[in-house]
């Protein structure tokens, strides 16, 4: 077991996420307001006692859109990455494991998916349903999720399916899901890490960028619509764009540094 | 000759492609659990907008038929009519944006290049370097700055406080619109880049055949760009193909921060309204484009990079 230290890129980068684990579990309690509380006589004000980081149009408090829009984020986001990450390692994993016909099948599938722009196919889906909610987002979102997981699980595969010890868990007559799922898994397992932490980050992203688009779930409150608003208020009303910008690039920067000294700690080599 | 053969092969498996994305989203509209209509068409939508809908679609006729009518307009009526402006094809509504994306697009690339190559060399001179440090560091910084933000950011900066460029609009047309849409998202490309650059030249920069250059007396710059980075380039060129191919309908943030007409911005109006025949048209250009810069990336590979040239 590889104990991790804290050093490098990862102090910055833990704490940015351990601050975003905290305010989307904490936010919506904390929020001094709920995130729709329309308040017309007090709508783009700046930072008062009331309202700390001041108010949108129609008076909505920017912090609770803040704080409630944490835990939309991480939702979309841990839930993407877990439903991409299990599809991508039964699919590519899995066919590569099998070998044969089945691996040279999902080597040509993943990399035509990876060449297609993601946004694109996220779009699709999404316009699909009249009404787009919560579990519509992660599905659009783990529909192109699950390449990046399918191909290294991949070149791990490829890697460990020659080794010794998966030969004489062979030769000890275990069956081929056991040795996939007792022998090759565990020894895949770091790689998978390190590309779940980017892939937080970039769902994320993803995600603030169809609900800027006007894609997101729509009940929801959420970074992207934030800064979609703030857009429109821009010359007036920087403010808002720029609390909704610094708490999407904060946590992106944040998961991709953590992913840098993941990568660092658990293969110093590289 | 050989050329020649590469090249038909490629064509048609690239047709092929083409022809296999549209056919996908055509049955990947007819797999919808219920009736299509009711999923495409909010609550809200008239009976003559329902009917228009299921003719367009061809849902009155058996799925065959329906498939076989797909394909004659993909390939010969210009993917039918778009349902929001009736006289003209959807075709003709790619068209009309499309070199708008294509300059977007290699303005784009040139801005992410012209700043990820000289800093990727910087950085990977000496690996561990302050330099080294900083030039990472600021590109995972550009990373993590999303198109959505840093567009409103430079807007904010050039045309509200130094008033040097003109505001987003109808009025920012010509050269000077497209300065801050290129930078924005060259920013965010040249991140990836410089990262992956670097990583690429400091492997290549272990190799002997670095040091045998170094040796023969060559001076560090030919050292690095005519040897090393020509080496390097086969990795970042995969990158920058994926960054073209994801500009096309990915620069749609981008294009609704700037008030541009694009690819992806007439995409996510099909979608909203609905125009299915324009929303087709639109995967079916982008499926193309992604066809044509893979066949432009195997040639470039084979350009830059002797060894595979000789594997023909």
């Amino acid at each position: 077991m590889t104990t991790l230290r804290i050093e490098g890129r990862g102090v910055i980068g833990v704490p940015l996420v351990l601050g975003f684990a905290l305010t989307a579990v904490l936010g919506p309690w904390v929020a001094p307001y709920r995130p729709r509380a329309i308040d017309l006589a007090h709508s783009l004000e700046g930072p008062t006692a009331l309202h700390w980081l001041g108010t949108s149009d129609n008076g909505v408090d920017v912090l609770s859109v803040l704080l409630v829009g944490a835990r939309l984020a991480a939702v979309v986001s841990v839930s993407t990455v877990c439903l991409s990450a299990l599809l991508g390692v039964l699919l590519g994993g899995g066919a590569t494991f099998l070998g044969g016909r089945w691996s040279s099948v999902m080597a040509r599938l993943t990399d035509a998916a990876q060449s297609f722009p993601s946004l694109v196919v996220n779009m699709g889906v999404l316009a699909l349903v009249s009404r787009p909610g919560v579990a519509h987002m992660i599905a659009a979102l783990s529909v192109t999720g699950w390449v990046g997981y399918a191909r290294v699980a991949r070149a791990e595969v490829l890697r460990l399916e020659s080794r010794e010890f998966v030969t004489a868990a062979r030769a000890l007559g275990a069956g081929e899901a056991r040795v996939f799922f007792r022998h090759v898994l565990p020894n895949a397992l770091g790689p998978l890490w390190v590309q779940a932490t980017f892939g937080l980050g970039a769902t994320v992203l993803a995600e603030a960028s169809l609900s800027f688009l006007g894609l997101g779930p729509g009940a929801a409150a959420s970074w992207g619509a934030l800064l979609d608003q703030g857009t429109a208020h821009l010359l007036h009303t920087p403010r808002i764009a720029m609390v909704a910008g610094v708490a999407i690039s904060a946590t992106v920067l944040g998961f991709n540094l953590t992913g840098d000294w993941l990568r660092d700690q658990l293969d110093p080599r590289a | 000759m050989r050329w020649l053969g590469f090249f038909a092969r490629r064509m048609v498996s690239g047709l092929g492609t083409v022809f296999a994305v549209a056919s996908l989203c055509f049955f990947a509209l007819h797999a919808l659990p219920g009736d299509p209509v009711d999923v495409l068409l909010d609550e809200t939508a008239s009976g003559a907008e329902r009917a228009q809908l299921r003719g367009a679609l061809r849902l009155d006729q058996p799925l065959v038929a329906q498939y076989v009518g797909f394909v004659t307009d993909l390939v010969a009526r210009g993917m039918g009519r778009s349902f929001v402006h009736p006289e003209r094809t959807a075709l003709a509504e790619v068209w009309r944006v499309w070199p708008s994306t294509a300059v977007l697009a290699v303005a784009a690339m040139g801005v992410a290049w012209a700043v990820a190559i000289p800093l990727a060399v910087l950085a990977a001179r000496r690996p561990g370097s302050r330099t080294d440090a900083a030039v990472g560091v600021s590109s995972l910084v550009a990373m993590a700055l999303p198109s959505v933000w840093t567009g409103p950011l430079l807007v904010l900066l050039f045309c509200v406080i130094l008033r040097v460029l003109p505001f987003p609009g109808p009025d920012a047309a010509g050269p000077s619109g497209l300065v801050l849409p290129a930078l924005t998202l060259g920013a965010s490309m040249a991140g990836i880049l410089t990262r992956m650059g670097r990583s690429a030249l400091r492997e290549v920069l272990r190799e002997p055949y670095i040091a045998a250059a170094r040796a023969k007396g060559l001076s560090e710059p030919v050292v690095l760009v005519a040897h090393a980075l020509r080496s390097a380039m086969v990795p970042l060129m995969t990158v920058g193909g994926a960054q073209l191919s994801a500009l096309l309908g990915g620069a749609v943030v981008t294009e609704k921060v700037f008030e541009r007409r694009g690819l992806g911005s007439l995409f996510l109006e099909s979608l909203l309204r609905r125009d299915v025949p324009v929303a087709l048209a639109c995967v079916v250009a982008v499926a193309c484009t992604v066809v044509l810069v893979q066949l432009m990336l195997d040639v470039a590979y084979a350009w830059v990079d002797p060894r595979i040239r000789s594997a023909g």
